[in-house]
């Protein structure tokens, strides 16, 4: 069938294996090559794209949850929306969480994926005990820091690449009320933002939206949104119904106007300098879950996400370089999110460092992909990596410089058989 | 609320319908052959629903073994659902006559056997409902598949009888005859889109149905249509037929 990513570049033929019992499973590794592990596909670009792919999503039982502990024994293709619509009405909430709940929990290992309290926090991988993973030579381990400890580093954060993740044991976190206190700062350049970012990092959870398009004084003109779990409001959370894009936009829609306008009734929205409110999960942690297929308002052709990372020293600098030659460009991007990050954890593909990431989706045009190198160049002249889960361009000399513990990466695979056995079209891209 | 006892538990059409019943507040009994194969299912179901969950081995195929099956259940099942089937292999099934008497066994002696048991208890009580999952394939033989079909015609004219038998004791039997429904079943065929259910489908379709005691039910509905043509033509055009 045909597949692809969230960003619906590229759309592939694939043949898409399912599996009944582990055994199974392990059948199926034994006998293809160059398959990858795939989930609710919303990873951006092609790290879950292969001409063969494992769908994992079927398996998603819950196996056992310890009240006193929070330990969730979960199948990998459960989507974390199934876990908060059993676990939050009893007072539980994941304790690491991406934008979307619309992942897997294999994905989110996979990706070793982060969220607004990465900065406290960490990433997904340490809210994870233990996995279990099917290798390439079809057996199954056991996988924690401590008795496999090379497989974890390789596995959190390492795109499917080092087996298929069956199941796994996750901590949640207690939580009183489905609701966050939240005080939104608005800022009026990129140094009030930064002075924002670092007045608020006690915070647990913070993000900013940012205005690409913003010149001059300007630049870097930011909504920050931080928050905390409330101690009222109640657990009645429920899933609600979904508004949702019925159809791809023309790929006209979305044109420098329209961002421009879209960018000032938002940030114009917000009157006061600092404002507060009380707001539910979904609205605070997973606002663009809200519209089904999002996704098509960038057309048929497809989007990109670009997700880069730099060191904190050079954040400042590289930040304001890369927003003059965007804005230079013209090249809207519909969102824009700035986010300051804690301490980089040891997994070796793990894109998190202790920095700002700036995310921003382009949709693809023509000349897209030339002013992306451009962005790459500056990324690396300041010290910073491209995000995997984002990505469907980078280069292979680009992406390696980012990370220094690559060629570990690449050794292990190929130590473990895993580098014939498991590849996606990214993998191949940029060579691990 | 009270236990319901689903037979064939391991089906994608029985664990459909047990996830509907316990999300409209039922426990339930998981009956099925190496029901061991059940228990991530059943945890799953436990922990989403917060329902009581027990699975029990069942072989169908043992009908020895059915009444203290029935016997041994403390609390007897205020309903029944079967969804015991097997497919089998026609071309196979024409030469081999073991293959024959399982599609045959399967579909529909274990089914009668165990329904007989349950039946006469239920009559005793005056409560209970029972609902069997019988196929489109019943309502006409055809090359292809007739074993089974054959079979499940079996089972459509048994639950007809017994819906009769029950009626005045208050128990009310369902026919189901569902058409193409993506499954394990059907896997590797090439099903029309529009004429093929989920399982999701069927078990909310079933769900809906029985708690309106409804007699019949094809699911997607549009099959009734489709079978009461496929009735209509006359036998000598019939066996002329490839469908």
């Amino acid at each position: 069938m045909i597949i692809s990513g969230w960003g619906m570049y590229p759309k592939i033929e694939s043949t898409v294996l399912r599996f009944e019992t582990e055994q199974a499973l392990a059948n199926l590794i034994g006998e293809y090559y160059g398959l990858v592990p795939r989930g609710n596909g919303r990873s951006y670009g092609d790290s879950a794209l292969s001409p063969v792919t494992v769908d994992v999503k079927p398996k998603n039982y819950f196996l056992s949850f310890d009240e006193s502990s929070g330990l969730l024994h979960v199948q990998a293709g459960a989507l974390l929306s199934d876990i908060l619509e059993i676990f939050v009405p009893k007072g539980w909430f994941l304790k690491i969480t991406p934008g979307t709940k619309l992942i897997t929990v294999g994905g989110a290992i996979a990706s070793d994926v982060h969220g607004k309290n990465h900065h406290i926090e960490g990433c997904f991988s340490e809210s994870v005990k233990e996995f279990r993973i099917v290798t390439a030579n079809g057996t199954i381990i056991n996988c924690n820091r401590e008795s496999t400890p090379d497989l974890w580093k390789a596995t959190c954060g390492g795109m499917g690449l080092t087996g298929v993740i069956l199941d796994a044991k996750i901590y949640l976190k207690k939580i009183k009320s489905q609701y966050i206190n939240q005080v939104t700062i608005k800022t009026k350049n990129l140094k009030e933002t930064f002075d924002a970012f670092e007045e608020f990092k006690d915070k647990p959870y913070s993000v900013a939206w940012i205005d690409c398009l913003a010149k001059g004084n300007a630049m870097g003109k930011s909504l920050l949104m931080v928050g905390d779990f409330s101690g009222e409001g109640g657990l009645g959370y429920q899933l609600k119904p979904q508004k949702t894009i019925p159809f791809n936009f023309p790929s006209f829609t979305l044109n420098k106007l329209s961002v421009k306008a879209f960018n000032e009734l938002y940030y114009g929205k917000v009157r006061k300098k600092v404002t507060k409110q009380q707001v539910d999960i979904d609205a605070f942690f997973y606002p663009l879950d809200a519209i089904g297929h999002w996704n098509r308002i960038y057309g048929k052709n497809g989007f990109t996400q670009y997700q880069f990372i730099l060191p904190k020293v050079h954040s400042y600098d590289g930040l304001k370089e890369i927003l003059a030659t965007i804005a230079d460009s013209g090249k809207g991007s519909f969102l824009a999110v700035l986010k300051l990050y804690g301490k980089a954890n040891q997994n070796w593909l793990s894109f998190p460092l202790e920095g700002y990431s700036l995310a921003l989706d382009f949709k693809i045009e023509k000349g897209i992909f030339q002013l992306l190198d451009m962005l790459d160049r500056i990324v690396l002249k300041y010290g910073g990596r491209i995000y995997l889960t984002k990505d469907v361009r980078v280069s292979r000399k680009t992406f390696e410089k980012g990370y220094p513990q690559i060629d570990t990466f690449r050794q292990f695979r190929k130590e473990h058989g895993m580098d014939k056995k498991f590849q996606s079209l990214q993998s191949k891209r940029v060579g691990i | 609320m009270s236990y319901i006892l689903i037979i064939g538990a391991k089906s994608d059409i029985a664990k459909a319908i047990a996830r509907e019943y316990a999300n409209h507040g039922y426990d339930l009994y998981l009956a099925a052959r190496n029901v061991a194969e059940l228990k991530d299912f059943a945890s799953d179901l436990r922990i989403r629903t917060g329902k009581k969950v027990k699975t029990l081995d069942l072989d169908i195929l043992d009908f020895e073994s059915h009444r203290i099956f029935y016997e041994n259940l403390e609390e007897k099942p205020g309903g029944v659902v079967s969804a015991v089937g097997y497919l089998g292999d026609q071309e196979k099934a024409q030469s081999d006559f073991q293959e024959t008497k399982l599609i045959i066994e399967t579909n529909y002696t274990g089914v009668a056997s165990i329904f007989n048991i349950i039946a006469n208890d239920y009559e005793q009580r005056k409560s209970g409902f029972m609902v069997g999952i019988s196929s489109v394939a019943g309502d006409r033989g055809r090359k292809s598949n007739y074993l089974y079909g054959s079979a499940k015609a079996a089972l459509t004219a048994y639950l007809s009888g017994l819906r009769n038998r029950l009626h005045n004791a208050n128990v009310h039997v369902m026919t189901v005859k569902p058409g193409f429904v993506r499954t394990k079943m059907t896997a590797g065929m090439n099903l029309p889109a529009r004429l093929t259910a989920e399982p999701e489908e069927v078990a909310r379709d079933v769900f809906r149905a029985q708690q309106k005691r409804k007699n019949v039910l094809y699911t997607k509905w549009i099959w009734k249509w489709i079978m009461l043509v496929i009735r209509m033509i006359p036998e000598w055009q019939f066996k002329k037929m490839s469908i």
